[in-house]
């Protein structure tokens, strides 16, 4: 391993993915802390915006983008249509933690400073030179469709049998034998 | 870049969404919290990929699979929470204990009691038991 | 051949027993009814192996008093116990021979007796097939020829002795006694029980004729412990100083088994064993000591009693204690024939005591002597018979008494001059021997007059009491009753004649003036005031003599009494701590299981709390230690 540039000299790019890290981090804990429902929701925007941002650092442009597009998009629309449809009330609501909160709160400390430690620990020294375009859509594309086909159309019957699935378990027409 | 820097992100996106799975109540809140522990991952494939300069870019199609799973994941799990909400009214998580032992609810032990007459508990407990399934 | 007949003789009663038992209720009458024909059948099923056994053993003495003496040892079997072999057999001695005819003769006349006594009670079929069991026993005790054997003969005694005592058992007072007398003589059976242990330890081997060889090679130590064990469970069997206790409770029992039990079998056993075994005792002199010391405190110690019971058994018990202890007397001075001469008069004339005490029971209906009074005419054959026992009892001649008395006061005049015995045990045996002499006088003469002489105090009972076998009837006793009375009578006035030749005149002048002196005494104050008590002689010790000196009382208090406090203690143990052991680790394991059950409360959130709690410490110990 080449030797690896100071912590304290960071470049340009990682100041800005700090930026964005610290933005979806702080997105993250107020989707978790907020006491509006809906409020959630909008904070889980935030936070993927600020990650598909933190793609786009990472040069993985079209990742950034699909996050963007399926995420931002699709996952946010849908939870909220959930939210609507499951007559969650509107503006702040006392009771949206359960009582397990105080045991919540230490696993989920000690899960992160568990990992915390072992990344510091592990990934001192491993550096990333970043080189743009390694994460166009040409490449992922044809990366996707050479090497992984199999896979992705594994995926697509995945997604068909979980469209299926939806539709009966939403349907209260269809009852079981 | 140092890899540090997204490891570290991740780590802390993942252990809010621990806590977030753990003592959020509201079921929808919790399906949100399981898509932060998710995108922690995808950060990660992404930024080790970069790292590691994979030819096959294992690391950003995986994350696009991912993605694709949890949108697919998200549809299923909805689509149950709706149906639990048409049965009970409420999707509140820990108002479902079906699963709870039945004898948790009288807190006193059964000292000489149960000793007199042993079968009174276990048949208090059957018929608990038989008088839920009922409905 | 001899000892085949021995055989004979023991398991006759044996089988009849079993066979009394299992089929004399069979088949059976109508249920709640006195069942008439199985009484009937038990009857013969009894009397007919007895009566068959007195034969034999009456031929058996013939045979060999006659000179044959043929294979006088036999050994059905040979149990290897690894250490010492138990050897299952039987043995005759001139000794077994004469106290078997003497057991077989009772038992037979108690038999014949019981049927005019208890044939209508219910339970006739296994009193009799228990007495059968018990003479077989009583047998087995004398013909054994190995320790272990004669232990178990000395045990199924006692268990009968408990199973006939509380033979009225529905009365709690007879089931208490029936208890007392299996404690009482279980404790000394205790000792004894070791005492065979050290015995035939000590000499290799439990066969009685190889334990009489070789005792003079073993230690003077071992001896007197052996001896001494053994003497508790003499005590405890012969109703002895300071196990005597039970004696007189067990007067509970049907009158026949007071005849039975307590003057020819079961008592006699001690002192037959003691017999047995004398070359041991007489090599132990520290032992004989200890019984000179218990005889002399028994025999005027029970003779005082005797004289201020009003209840007509228990003067007999009493006198059967004092005159047990005049048999342990002449053994302590040395004297073995002189025991078992006493022995075998005794059994006659207590005997015929006994059943003659149950047959004026039988017809007064109460068993106070305050009760009855001028019998002699209305059961004249009763009073005849009694007559000749209390003759015998007190010694005057010809009665059997006389001689075999006389016997045992000329041991004991010998032993103080020289023998085994220690000087000072010697004179207080002496002395009190003369003592009792004079209150045996006392108190026969005033059962005798209490009974037979004075004003008729009876009155008919309205109903006949449990316990009682009769209202007053007013006439003799039937005839199954009256049969062995005169049967036992002959004995009781002519056996002593055989000891004829060895009579010391000058001793029995003494005694017979003596006796006369106690009755003269009793007759003086009877006549007096024939309506009043004469033990009222005894003033201010007529209360702790009918108490029997508070015996029974110190015992209360220092055995019973803290045993019961210790079993209150037990029981309180038992339900605190044991089964509060139980049932607190039931609650504790209930408290756990509740512990538990929080965790098991539905809550998913928290199943999914403990899980990655789990993976995380898996994972730390996985960090820091991999």
């Amino acid at each position: 391993m080449a030797e690896v540039p100071s912590y304290l000299s960071p470049t340009g790019q990682e100041i800005v993915f700090l930026l964005l890290g610290a933005v979806a981090v702080g997105a993250a804990l107020l989707v978790v802390t907020t006491r509006q429902l809906v409020h959630a929701a909008l904070w889980l925007v935030v936070c993927f915006g600020a990650l598909a941002g933190c793609y786009l650092v990472l040069t993985a442009e079209f990742v950034a983008w699909v996050q963007v597009l399926i995420y931002v998009g699709a996952v946010v629309a849908l939870l909220l249509f959930g939210l609507m449809l499951t007559r969650a009330p509107i503006g702040r609501s006392a009771d949206l933690d359960s009582g397990n909160r105080p045991v919540a709160a230490l696993v989920a400390l000690a899960t992160a400073a568990l990992l915390v430690t072992v990344v510091i620990d592990g990934f001192r020294t491993a550096y990333a030179d970043l080189t743009p375009g390694r994460g166009a859509a040409k490449e992922l594309g044809s990366s996707i469709f050479r090497n992984w086909v199999l896979p992705f159309e594994a995926l697509s019957v995945l997604l068909l049998a979980a469209l299926i699935g939806a539709i009966v378990l939403s349907r209260t027409d269809i009852r079981g034998r | 870049m140092h890899i540090v820097y997204p490891a570290v992100v991740s780590a802390l996106l993942f252990s809010i969404g621990v806590y977030g799975v753990l003592a959020r109540r509201n079921t929808i809140l919790v399906l949100m919290s399981v898509e932060l522990m998710l995108n922690a991952v995808n950060l990660n494939l992404v930024a080790f990929d970069v790292w590691l300069r994979d030819r096959l870019h294992s690391g950003q199609v995986l994350t696009l699979f991912v993605i694709v799973i949890a949108a697919a994941e998200l549809g299923v799990g909805l689509a149950i929470v709706l149906g639990v909400y048409r049965n009970r009214r409420s999707v509140d998580l820990d108002g479902m204990r079906d699963l709870a032992d039945p004898g948790t609810e009288p807190a006193g032990i059964p000292g000489d009691a149960a000793a007199e007459s042993a079968t009174t508990p276990v048949a208090a407990e059957a018929a608990a038991r038989s008088g839920e399934a009922k409905p | 051949m001899t000892v085949t007949l021995a055989a004979a003789i023991t398991l006759l009663p044996f089988l009849a027993s079993a066979a009394g038992l299992l089929g004399s209720r069979w088949p059976r009458g109508a249920p709640g009814t006195p069942d008439k024909a199985a009484a009937r059948r038990a009857a013969w099923i009894a009397i007919l192996p007895a009566a068959v056994s007195a034969v034999l053993a009456g031929w058996l003495a013939l045979r060999w008093w006659g000179g044959a003496r043929d294979t006088t040892a036999g050994t059905l079997t040979i149990i290897d116990t690894g250490g010492l072999p138990i050897s299952v057999g039987l043995e005759v001695t001139e000794l077994s021979v004469l106290v078997g005819l003497l057991v077989t003769v009772v038992a037979l006349a108690v038999q014949v007796y019981s049927v005019g006594y208890l044939g209508d009670d219910r339970r006739y079929p296994s009193y009799s097939a228990f007495i059968s069991l018990f003479t077989s026993a009583m047998l087995l005790v004398i013909y054994a020829g190995d320790l272990l054997v004669l232990y178990a003969g000395w045990e199924i005694m006692g268990l009968c002795s408990y199973l006939l005592i509380g033979h009225w058992w529905e009365d709690l007072g007879n089931s208490r006694a029936a208890i007392k007398a299996f404690l009482v003589t279980r404790l000394g059976d205790v000792g004894f029980l070791f005492g065979i242990f050290v015995l035939g330890v000590g000499a290799g081997s439990f066969r009685i004729a190889d334990v009489l060889a070789r005792f003079p090679q073993m230690s003077t130590a071992t001896l007197i412990v052996a001896t001494l064990l053994l003497l508790a469970g003499v005590a405890g069997k012969s109703a002895q100083v300071p196990l005597h206790t039970w004696l007189p409770d067990a007067m509970a029992g049907p009158t026949p088994i007071s005849a039975l039990i307590h003057a020819a079998t079961m008592v006699a056993a001690g002192i037959f064993m003691v017999a047995r075994l004398f070359p041991v005792f007489e090599a132990a002199g520290p032992t004989l000591d200890v019984l000179a010391v218990l005889a002399a405190l028994g025999m005027l110690g029970a003779a005082l009693a005797a004289l201020a019971q009003d209840d007509l058994k228990r003067v007999l018990a009493y006198s059967t204690i004092s005159q047990l202890a005049y048999m342990a007397a002449a053994l302590a001075a040395g004297d073995d024939e002189a025991a078992i001469f006493h022995l075998v008069s005794h059994g006659a004339f207590k005997a015929l005591l006994f059943l003659c005490a149950g047959a004026v029971i039988h017809a007064v209906g109460s068993n106070l002597m305050s009760d009855m009074g001028g019998l002699r005419r209305i059961m004249p054959i009763t009073f005849v018979t009694m007559t000749i026992g209390f003759a015998a009892l007190v010694g005057l001649p010809p009665a059997s008494g006389f001689f075999s008395k006389d016997a045992v006061l000329v041991a004991v005049e010998q032993a103080s001059a020289e023998g085994p015995l220690t000087d000072a045990a010697a004179w207080l045996l002496y002395a009190c021997a003369l003592a009792t002499v004079a209150v045996t006088g006392a108190y026969a003469t005033r059962a005798w007059l209490r009974t037979f002489f004075g004003e008729r105090r009876v009155v008919a009972l309205p109903e006949p009491e449990p316990g009682t076998a009769h209202v007053f009837t007013a006439h003799e006793a039937p005839l199954s009753m009256r049969v062995p009375l005169v049967v036992l009578a002959v004995p009781a006035l002519l056996f002593g004649f055989v000891g004829l030749g060895d009579m010391h005149w000058g001793t029995a002048a003494v005694s017979v003036a003596l006796a006369l002196l106690g009755a003269g005494i009793t007759y003086s104050a009877w006549r007096s005031d024939p309506l009043a008590d004469p033990a009222r002689l005894l003033g201010p010790f007529r209360v702790p003599c009918e108490q029997a000196f508070y015996v029974d009382t110190a015992y209360h208090a220092i055995f019973v009494r803290p045993v019961l406090r210790l079993a209150r203690v037990v029981v309180g143990t038992d339900d605190g701590v044991v089964d509060g052991a139980v049932r607190g680790s039931g609650r504790l394991t209930l408290g756990a299981a509740g512990l538990l059950r929080f965790a098991q409360n539905g809550n998913v959130q928290l199943y999914v709390s403990g899980l990655l709690a789990g993976v995380l410490l898996i994972a730390v110990g996985a960090v820091m230690f991999g």
